[in-house]
């Protein structure tokens, strides 16, 4: 293999790791059933390469995609985190599928079918990040600070009530949590950490289309953080290794004609994930056992 | 006026069919509390079987009808007891993770069998009716009399037969109907022989209206799935006025918005209806607001 296509795996691996980590924070650690979450990539790829295309400095950018992430989350999270995790799924894949709607048919915005071309390298202070192996110290850094945030959150009072939620919601109301709040709180942080990956990968690729933000995106990161083991962000950034190199793997094996290579990658990882489930419902590594003094 | 009235009846056509994948959502979600996410895919299914039958095997479209909803319920019955069953005790995120693995093995088994393009009964021979200025074809009055026969159907197994009876309490509560000598798991595999049986027939309908596509599935999901909010989770009877109500103003909503935006109105609608009504229309209150996953 030559060494560019593992910088790029490793870039790829890098926003990927970014994505399931924040995914495993609202699914994993709080149990919050979001089917979106390719929609806050999306919103946070489509809001910083639209801003930067418009002179506004990267890092600037990436900030407002993040916020603009957490803002469709928060209004999203409005409605549906009173209610049971249900509705929650079927709103955020409502959401979703709107978003990309939004994508493909305001075409005066974001060119539809067509896609944002020509979106500029990112670039802080004057250094600007324009080959891989430039970016992929930009998204190493990235995802160093993900990580640590997300270990933060889990391992802090915050993340112990999130936890909390997951096992037993009724349980941690009853002690006085208003675990509303906090699972808006776990929804708009994961969102902006979603909309980060969105502008790191907007400014890596430099072109975005519809296409880069379905629904496969999300449920591709499931399966990473079904297997890693839910709620641990380390089993979820070995796994997303794996899955990247299996992933761009499957593209050299020769496969015959009338196989559709993203089909059968669709029926190997769905069985997996059906396996997986089932079988080592705690993942390969399972979270941490916290016992609190 | 008349290009509205003809617009109804288009929503009442489509509300048809999602009002018989509605029903089967409805039943399960009664019966095991748990969204079925493959639901749709299990449509997409049918639709297939029927489509082979009727173009491969040159079974004529009744019996070929037939027979796509009895294997199709096979089909359900199967996944079942293979993906769902295992995990009746375990958290729901993970019944709820396997149904969306189960989808997209569907999904992606067909695509590889079939092919991904798009594909068409080709009913050559079947002109419209005009009924003063609104136009229908034979498949289209197919529609509204199936479904509104199979809802007659399913009220009658519901309210008047012993099955109909133990699915009701299955659905009140699986422990005490279990207590009352109810083999439960053969219940559990009638509602999803049932629920099957109804989607493969609203997915060979719709296939018949328009086309077939692998993907199909996914937004029979979503529109069922919103018609089942809207009428209040559970209930059945509100899963088809849901439907209705969703396929009417999808369709009259192309009056007022460009028709490129006619799937996001489904989405608008569930939200909009979960702002408002959390429950459902015809939902009890307490059901959704109790907020453990």
């Amino acid at each position: 293999m030559e060494l560019a296509l593992i910088v790029h795996l490793l870039v790829v691996f890098t926003i990927y790791g970014i994505l399931a980590i924040s995914l495993n924070l609202v699914v994993g650690a709080t149990g919050l059933f979001n089917l979106g979450h390719a929609a806050f990539y999306g919103i946070g790829a489509y809001t910083s390469a639209l801003l930067v295309k418009a002179g506004v400095p990267w890092l600037l950018a990436v900030l407002t995609s993040m916020a603009t992430a957490s803002c469709v989350a928060f209004i999203i999270g409005i409605p549906t985190l009173r209610l049971v995790g249900d509705y929650l799924a079927v709103v955020t894949m409502g959401l979703g599928e709107i978003t990309r709607a939004v994508f493909k048919n305001w075409i005066s915005l974001t060119r539809g079918p067509m896609g944002l071309p020509g979106i500029p390298h990112a670039s802080v202070l004057g250094i600007e990040f324009d080959t891989a192996e430039k970016f992929l110290i930009l998204g190493v850094v990235c995802l160093v600070i993900v990580f640590v945030v997300a270990e933060r959150v889990l391992y802090s009072p915050f993340g112990r009530v999130l936890k909390g939620i997951r096992e037993d919601e009724a349980a941690v109301q009853a002690l006085g949590k208003n675990t509303y709040r906090y699972k808006m709180g776990v929804l708009i942080l994961g969102s902006a950490m979603a909309g980060l990956a969105g502008s790191l990968f907007a400014h890596y690729i430099t072109f975005i289309d519809p296409s880069s933000f379905v629904m496969w995106l999300t449920f591709f990161l499931f399966l990473i953080i079904v297997l890693g083991g839910l709620g641990n962000n380390l089993g979820a950034v070995v796994v997303t290794v794996v899955f990247v190199a299996l992933r761009e793997g499957l593209r050299f094996v020769g496969l015959p004609l009338w196989l559709n290579p993203a089909a059968l990658q669709q029926l190997i990882f769905g069985i997996l994930l059906i396996i997986a489930t089932i079988f080592v419902p705690r993942g390969l590594i399972p979270e941490r056992k916290v016992v609190y003094e | 006026m008349e290009i509205f009235v003809q617009l109804l009846v288009n929503g009442v056509i489509a509300g048809g069919t999602y009002a018989l994948a509605a029903v089967g959502y409805s039943m399960v979600y009664g019966a095991l509390k748990f969204i079925n996410f493959a639901h749709g895919s299990i449509a997409m299914v049918g639709a297939y079987i029927a489509f082979v039958l009727v173009t491969m095997g040159n079974v004529p479209l009744v019996p070929a009808f037939l027979g796509s909803m009895l294997l199709t319920a096979m089909l359900g019955v199967m996944v079942e007891r293979v993906a769902y069953r295992p995990l009746r005790r375990a958290p729901k995120l993970a019944s709820l993770t396997t149904a969306i693995a189960v989808s997209f093995v569907l999904d992606a088994a067909v695509m590889i069998i079939m092919g991904a393009d798009i594909r068409t009964f080709s009913l050559t021979g079947l002109r419209s009716y005009q009924i003063g200025p609104i136009y229908i074809t034979p498949v289209q009055g197919a529609i509204i009399l199936t479904s509104l026969a199979f809802m007659v159907g399913l009220y009658w197994l519901l309210t008047r037969t012993k099955l109909g009876k133990a699915i009701r309490a299955v659905a009140d509560g699986i422990s005490l109907a279990e207590v009352s000598g109810i083999d439960t798991n053969l219940i559990i595999s009638a509602v999803f022989a049932i629920g099957s049986a109804l989607a493969a027939a609203s997915g060979a309908l719709i296939g018949m209206d328009t086309n077939l596509q692998p993907t199909m599935g996914f937004i029979i999901t979503v529109k069922a799935f919103a018609a089942v909010v809207l009428g209040g989770l559970g209930n059945v009877w509100g899963a088809v006025v849901g439907a209705f109500l969703i396929g009417i103003v999808e369709n009259t909503g192309v009056w007022f918005i460009p028709p490129v935006w006619k799937d996001s109105i489904a989405y608008g609608i569930l939200i909009l209806a979960l702002f408002l009504r959390p429950s459902g229309i015809f939902g009890k209150k307490e059901e959704a607001q109790v907020t453990v996953l």
